[in-house]
């Protein structure tokens, strides 16, 4: 049904800090992998080995130059679906395939449902939607709904795949509609921000933003380098020094 | 201080939920699907890093990787490359059977072979050369992790012409650390990063020291640590810097003596420190025309000595209660001599080093400079930190807490990758050293086995090679002087690399990028057979590809090719296959065993040493063979000492073997976990026939946690160096002493003055006593110096992409979505000078050539730099790619126009191009002008080659890849 | 947008069909018409035809048409469902009404009552058709007070023109008629003159700063997550050069509004069957101008997922 629950349990998504993203792509193929043989199985790509190479890839990195009066900086992003609280694509969905979880918010696609008519990837202001055009069916992410409750593996495994591999740990999962979530703090902490907040679409994910050039940046509070007042300079110093 | 096991989880961010029972949501979806039937936990090698992974199989087919949670290196996390195992394990590249050579050489036509008929093929042919003359043999390994095995192999066979991609990779950063503290970044060091509040990151080069960097990048930032780069590109790490200087490429040394000036100028230095763990106090001779300017004053015992402030004469300088000056001029015996520090202070204290000096050269704001210095300074000496463990050093004094200086550095290629690389290398090392952030808390950290001597033993085999006779040691090793050099008396090199002559003295990774040239040239000598592995020389792992092309086919008078014969073994039909007369296929990763072996380069992290094995997880379906077997195989086949028993029966059925049975020294082998028969030692002991079983049952991987008393101070930490010695790091415990006055590099000065038995020829003197200074130094990379800098106005450099680096085959199908085209990036200004706008094609020429590529202005980049990413411009026909491909239509490889030699000296010889102390190529000091190139030119890259033809029985390449629907089939049959 | 064939087609076609069926209905329930069976046949069957082609053709978008039937279940959230059930319904009261004229040759009681609701459902299809666009907020330039008056506007308009060439070719023309569509036109022309100076000032709050959160500055592409081109950019990423796009924009003034008004307005002072000729001509032109200017609506609009690349 692609009305929207009124109300979710949880929210679970995921934060991601753009302080500290280096773009390795490390979350864009254990996402790949994952999934391409997970619950929206196969991620299929188009002329694998040739010069049109598409293929269905549930997250995506980006990276931008913001260049700001204080000066420029490189900023990896990667992009994903933030199974928002008002996915449009959701309600869009003619057939009923998409829907949103009341049970932990996840939106996912039921792909037996699916007409792939690909309105849901056109009400999508972030380009989360991914046709496979193979199957003919729309894919997304599902915040690895077969990983995150999986009792085949190791609790503390159980997280979407992207946030286990990533070495930096800019990635973050939990529950954001539990604001003592550790998760929730940590946007409270660092300003975490949704994106395009003028489309209503109300984002579960967060991201946090970049510290460099900003009063949250790390920085060291130095005085400048006098030279040393000894006789015979820093000769004298030294000598003086190892008298003491 | 140390929380549990660095296992599980590190990565913080991976937390699961409070309660993970799944919902009762009603919509029918398998929360719980099962992942695999088994989970089999080996080494990754997508990249040189050496990660644990999780291989999950299913239905005999590899379903998924994740990073071992347990493992020392990546603790969980894997990279982009290695969750792309599996389409490099099921790539369509991956060569079937043996090949052996039907077309003309280069074409790429193959007949296929059965397996015998290749060993009788290599069996015949090596036997004769090592009948004869060995080192007419050259082996060259590339990205090899068995570097003990291979070495070993080659010193059996009696060649000296051994050595792996280290050349060509990162020898100066591994002579530039080993000659001064006797460890080095990546590999052999790593940062604090638990303790580290100011971190300096030097270099070009997406990704060296993939996960462990990555990890430790992230703890900085959650804890707030300062991240500072410097570097001429703003990407991956660079992004997340709090402070990026942007550095002009090859002034890195510049830069860093401007530092040191700075700090020595204001008394920032730990004299303490350096009193202790350094030669600073150390007294150099200094009597210009003696035999012995510049080396040590020493006693008669050989001793090197001090001056003491106290008793006003000379003393042993290794003596605990000395009071050693560090400044004046003394005499000594007569001599005359000043300590090394008295040196350092005269050279860096000069105002050619002050940040005005070098402001303009860096391209770098000379307040910048005193800026870092002035932070350096606060973080070092402001805010050190004490860890509440008693540690006993090497003279028995006992020290209550560890203190430490928490500011930590590491550096990559882009200081390597300069010919004057070896000594910007040994120049952060010096500034680190000044600042006391040697292996202290919150300072650089080195990895056992390390740290060792600097430099460490032995020495370079090779001074006499005689039939049926193996070399009386490892080809590769340090030399001390020019006794140690492999050179005749004429000054000819020995090996067919010139590596430790007088061309590259301190080579100690040999110069692979030579190879092809000097055995086409002959010169030294001519060679029979060329025998390499896993190294792409036909391609992105030489400089100068058009011309190396040609000398891998150019033939005589008589039409026969000037390199006779060529055996090579690849996974993959990579460029380099169609040049070979006879291809051994190798295995994948995930079908072979492997050891990652202290012997050669570990997996070990600061707080204790570990090694790892791969071990086959699913049957070849192909028949290929693992190289390092086939190794074996041939070595019993040729007799070789050490690879056969009394009877002249194999010694060693395979690789695995091998792993668990050879003893390099007694009691000492390829692995040191479970050793003994009953595998309770580790270290040393015999061998253990269940050892590789244990390595399985323990995730792949041995790994030792020190105590806490000896994670620091290693080179003069009593407990710890009682360990080393216990597991044959070293031999004998006594501290090692960081030698920032290079004794070696001065024996090589005055064989250049004259002085001593082995003198270089009379032309390249002068190069000597330049460039074997023992002391850091900084000087112009030298296509700079040569060539025309207003014709020539752009540095350009290369890097590989981080979900690529250090890859082998990264054209597998996933990774090469993310890239497979390369632009060059040209700054914004620079670009916009030119009338240049984002997309346009140009031409990018240097005086080596041209290539042509596409263009993408950008802001974060040294505006006189331009970079592009490497090895993604791939030859039409390799790589089981379309002919439509990309890589080859669109991308380019900027190694076409990287010269492999220098322009011709005063006395017409031509040198590598590459760093004079240690041979390591110089690939980024290449200078180019960026020219738009006519409208119909645009669109496509140049110069193309030729399409290779495909191997027999190479399948048709698919047209879509519908990897997992398989798993999904066979899960919901069976719900 | 991608301007995918199949649906400029779909919308081109059932607007002017439901255009033509909501005026035959409420011309034949008015007893404006007389229920002739050729008139009928010719009326109904081009308007339930283009409807049904349109229909036919939209299902070439879909990756699994086999399942078409499903999208008739969500009409209580998705603009489509109500659009596909609209679409259904309509058929119920334009089948009987088209039975009664043709086949019953009557036009009153219940024909009359199944022609207005044919009429009533009509105008709700091309609302939902309408609102399928106007509702996407990530396409601005759809996401506007222009879109749904647009489509019933060019509806009416493109209805009528092929009304009043169909009435013209049964002679049964009049300068009533020919009054009717000429202001039609007018006013379409006026409208999509009016929508795209809007679009063109158009200045949305979502910039590349709020796509990716990054506040202040200017946010530039460095580079793509994959180098070739994926599905979002070919299904949303689609680029028209200015150029291109001011020549289509002349095509579609010339096609569906000049040329079309130039010839109903000839027709007035030509007598039959020149008139015929010149109405058939006028809706000929419109039909293939509307196309362009569909195509140009398609094609034109900017998805945010483009802020993304750069685009």
């Amino acid at each position: 049904m692609t009305c929207l629950p009124t109300h979710t349990d949880k929210k679970l998504g995921l934060v991601i800090d753009l302080d500290t993203c280096v773009g390795c792509q490390a979350c864009v193929t254990a996402c790949k992998e994952w999934n391409t043989g997970g619950h929206m199985a196969p991620l299929t790509d188009i002329d694998p080995y040739g010069g049109h190479v598409d293929g269905v890839w549930f997250n995506r990195v980006h990276s931008y130059e913001h260049i700001t009066e204080m000066g420029g900086r490189t900023v990896n992003f990667p992009r994903s679906c933030l199974h928002c609280e008002m996915p449009a694509c959701v309600t869009v969905c003619p057939t009923g395939a998409s829907y949103k979880r009341a049970s932990d918010g996840i939106v996912l696609v039921d792909e037996d449902k699916c007409i792939g008519c690909k309105l849901c990837s056109w009400a999508c202001p972030y380009g989360a939607r991914e046709f496979d055009t193979d199957v003919g069916v729309m894919k997304k992410c599902t915040l690895c709904v077969d990983r995150i409750y999986n009792d085949n593996l190791a609790e503390q495994d159980r997280v979407p795949a992207c946030v286990a591999a990533c070495p930096t740990s800019a990635r973050h999962f939990g529950d954001l509609g539990d604001p003592a979530s550790a998760i929730s703090l940590l946007v409270t902490e660092r300003g975490g921000v949704d994106l395009m907040p003028e489309m209503g679409y109300h984002p579960t994910n967060k991201y946090l933003p970049p510290r460099a050039h900003t009063q949250r940046a790390a920085s060291v509070p130095a005085k400048a380098l006098e030279p040393v007042r000894a006789e015979g300079g820093f000769l004298g110093w030294v000598d003086r020094m190892l008298s003491n | 201080m140390h929380g549990p096991p660095r296992g599980a989880n590190s990565a913080p961010s991976q937390r699961p939920l409070a309660d993970t029972r799944a919902p009762d949501e009603g919509d029918g979806v398998d929360t719980s699907p099962s992942v695999s039937d088994r989970i089999a936990k080996t080494t990754c090698y997508m990249c040189a890093c050496r990660c644990g992974i999780d291989v999950h199989v299913k239905d005999g087919k590899v379903r998924y990787i994740n990073g071992n949670n347990d493992h020392p290196v990546n603790r969980g996390v894997i990279c982009g490359k290695g969750s792309s195992g599996i389409m490099q394990h099921y790539s369509p590249a991956r060569l079937r059977k043996p090949l052996l050579r039907s077309g003309p050489r280069g074409s790429g036509e193959f007949r296929e072979i059965e397996w015998e008929e290749a060993f009788s093929i290599a069996t015949a042919r090596l036997s004769a050369i090592r009948r004869t003359d060995p080192k007419r043999l050259a082996f060259f390994t590339g990205r090899d992790q068995s570097q003990s095995l291979t070495g070993w192999w080659a010193s059996q066979f009696g060649t000296p012409n051994f050595a792996a991609h280290g050349g060509f990779c990162s020898v100066n950063m591994a002579a530039g650390g080993l000659y001064s503290i006797g460890g080095s970044f990546w590999e052999f060091g790593e940062p604090d990063w638990d303790n580290t509040k100011y971190f300096m990151l030097f270099g070009v080069a997406e990704d060296h020291d993939s996960n462990p960097i990555k990890i430790g990048l992230g703890k900085l930032k959650a804890r707030g640590a300062k991240v500072v780069s410097i570097n001429p590109c703003r990407t991956g790490y660079n992004a997340i810097a709090d402070d990026w200087i942007g550095i002009r490429p090859g002034t890195d040394g510049l830069f860093v003596f401007a530092l040191i000036h700075e700090l020595m100028k204001a008394g920032r230095v730990d004299l303490d420190y350096l009193l202790h763990y350094t030669n600073a106090h150390m007294l150099v001779i200094q009597e210009t025309d003696a035999a012995d300017d510049g080396l040590f004053v020493r006693d008669a015992d050989g001793n090197p000595l001090a001056w003491d402030r106290v008793a006003k004469a000379s003393v042993k300088a290794i003596d605990p209660e000395a009071k050693p000056a560090l400044t004046g001029s003394f005499e000594v015996d007569g001599r005359r001599c000043v300590p090394v520090f008295q040196l350092i202070a005269d050279r860096y204290l000069d105002e050619s080093y002050a940040p005005d000096a070098v402001a303009e050269r860096c391209g770098i704001p000379a307040d910048t400079i005193r800026r870092i210095a002035a932070e350096l300074a606060h973080v070092a000496f402001e805010q050190t930190i004490e860890l509440p463990v008693a540690w006993t050093d090497w003279a028995g004094r006992r020290h209550e807490t560890i203190k430490g200086r928490p500011v930590s550095m590491h550096a990559m290629r882009g200081i390597s990758a300069h010919t004057n690389g070896f000594h910007t290398c040994r120049a952060i090392h010096l500034l680190q050293v000044l600042l006391g952030t040697v292996d202290v808390p919150g300072g650089f950290r080195f990895k056992p086995p390390y740290p060792r001597s600097a430099p460490p033993g032995p020495k370079p085999a090779g001074k006499t090679v005689k039939p049926m006779t193996p070399l009386d040691g490892m080809p590769l090793g340090f030399v001390c002087g020019p006794d140690d050099l492999l050179v005749d008396e004429a000054g000819t090199p020995l090996r067919i690399d010139k590596a430790y002559s007088w061309d590259a003295p301190l080579a100690a990774h040999g110069l692979m990028h030579t190879v092809i040239r000097n055995a086409w040239a002959g010169d030294p000598y001519p060679i029979d057979t060329l025998m390499m592995y896993m190294s792409n020389m036909a391609w992105n792992s030489s400089m100068n590809t058009v011309e190396t092309i040609h000398m891998l086919t150019d033939q005589d008078g008589t039409g026969n090719y000037k390199i006779p014969f060529i055996i090579y073994s690849d996974a993959y039909y990579s460029e380099t296959v169609p040049f070979a007369d006879l291809v051994l296929p190798d295995t994948t990763y995930l079908e072979r065993h492997d050891c990652i072996s202290l012997l050669d380069r570990p997996i070990s992290h600061a707080d204790g040493p570990g090694d790892a094995i791969r071990h086959p997880v699913v049957e070849p379906d192909r028949d290929v063979r693992p190289f390092q077997s086939v190794l074996i195989e041939l070595g019993a086949r040729l007799g070789l000492p050490g690879f056969v028993n009394d009877d002249g029966s194999a010694k060693y059925a395979d690789y695995a073997e091998y792993i668990v049975n050879h003893e390099r020294t007694p009691g000492i082998g390829p692995l040191a976990g479970w050793r003994g028969k009953d595998g309770t030692s580790i270290g040393k002991g015999e061998a253990n026939p269940n050892q590789l079983q244990r390595y399985i049952d323990n995730g792949g991987f041995w790994h030792h946690d020190f105590a806490d008393d000896q994670r620091y101070y290693k080179m003069a930490n009593r407990s710890y160096l009682d360990f080393a010695v216990r597991m044959g790091f070293i031999t004998e415990a006594e501290p090692i002493i960081f030698q920032l006055y290079s004794e070696p590099l001065q024996r090589f000065r005055l064989a250049a003055r004259g002085h001593g038995r082995m003198q270089p020829p009379e032309a390249e003197r002068q190069r000597i006593e330049t460039y074997m200074d023992p002391l850091p130094l900084w000087y112009t990379p030298f296509e700079e110096a040569v060539v025309d800098l207003k014709k020539y106005p752009l540095h350009a450099l290369t890097q590989r992409p981080m979900h690529m680096y250090h890859s082998w085959g990264s054209q597998n199908a996933w990774l090469r979505q993310i890239t497979s085209q390369n632009r060059l990036f040209v700054h914004h200004r620079t670009g916009t000078s030119l009338g240049l706008v984002d997309d346009d094609w140009v031409w990018i020429e240097s005086i080596n050539g041209r290539v042509k590529g596409q263009i993408k202005l950008i802001d974060g980049v040294n505006e006189s730099t331009v970079w592009t990413w490497n090895a993604i411009g791939k030859r039409r026909g390799s790589w089981g790619l379309k002919d439509d491909a990309a890589e080859s239509n669109r991308g380019f490889l900027l190694n076409h126009i990287i010269g492999d030699q220098t322009s011709a000296d005063a006395s017409g010889k031509c040198y590598s191009n590459s760093d004079p102390v240690t041979g390591q190529a110089a690939w980024f000091d290449l200078r180019v002008r960026i020219v738009k190139c006519a409208a119909e030119e645009a669109g496509f890259t140049e110069p193309q080659f030729e399409r290779f033809h495909q191997p027999p029985h190479f399948e048709p390449l698919p047209d879509k890849l519908s990897f997992g629907a398989d798993f999904r089939r066979a899960r919901e049959a069976a719900e | 947008m991608h301007p995918a064939f199949s649906v400029v087609f779909f919308t081109t076609a059932t607007g002017a069909g439901y255009g033509l069926l909501a005026l035959l209905g409420v011309l034949g329930a008015a007893g404006l018409v007389s229920p002739d069976f050729w008139l009928g046949f010719v009326g109904m069957g081009l308007a339930l035809g283009l409807i049904s082609a349109g229909l036919l053709s939209s299902t070439g978008h879909l990756g699994r048409p086999e399942r078409a039937w499903r999208a008739f279940s969500q009409w209580r959230s998705s603009w489509l469902s109500r659009e596909g059930v609209a679409s259904v319904a309509t058929f119920i009261p334009a089948g009987l009404f088209g039975i009664g004229w043709v086949i019953l040759g009557r036009l009153d009681s219940w024909v009359a009552a199944a022609g207005v609701l044919a009429a009533i459902g009509a105008i709700v299809t091309v609302c939902m058709t309408g609102m399928i666009y106007a509702s996407l907020k990530p396409i601005a330039h759809w996401h506007s007070p222009y879109t749904l008056p647009g489509y019933l506007i060019f509806s009416a308009m493109s209805g009528s023109v092929l009304l009043n060439a169909v009435l013209q070719g049964f002679a049964l023309g009049s300068n009533i008629f020919l009054a009717f569509s000429v202001p039609l036109v007018l006013l379409g022309w006026i409208w999509k003159l009016a929508t795209w100076r809007y679009n063109d000032r158009l200045e949305t709050a979502t910039t590349a700063n709020t796509a990716t959160g990054l506040a202040g500055g200017t946010v530039r592409t460095l580079e793509w997550p994959h180098t070739e081109e994926n599905y979002l950019l070919k299904e949303m990423g689609f680029r028209i050069a200015r150029k291109h796009s001011a020549k289509l924009r002349r095509i579609t003034q010339a096609l569906a509004f000049a040329l079309p008004i130039l010839l109903l307005v000839a027709a007035f002072a030509f007598p039959w069957p020149l008139a015929a000729v010149l109405s058939a001509l006028a809706a000929v032109a419109q039909f293939a101008g509307m196309l362009v200017e569909r195509w140009l609506f398609f094609a034109e609009a900017k998805h945010t997922v483009t802020l993304y690349y750069g685009r």
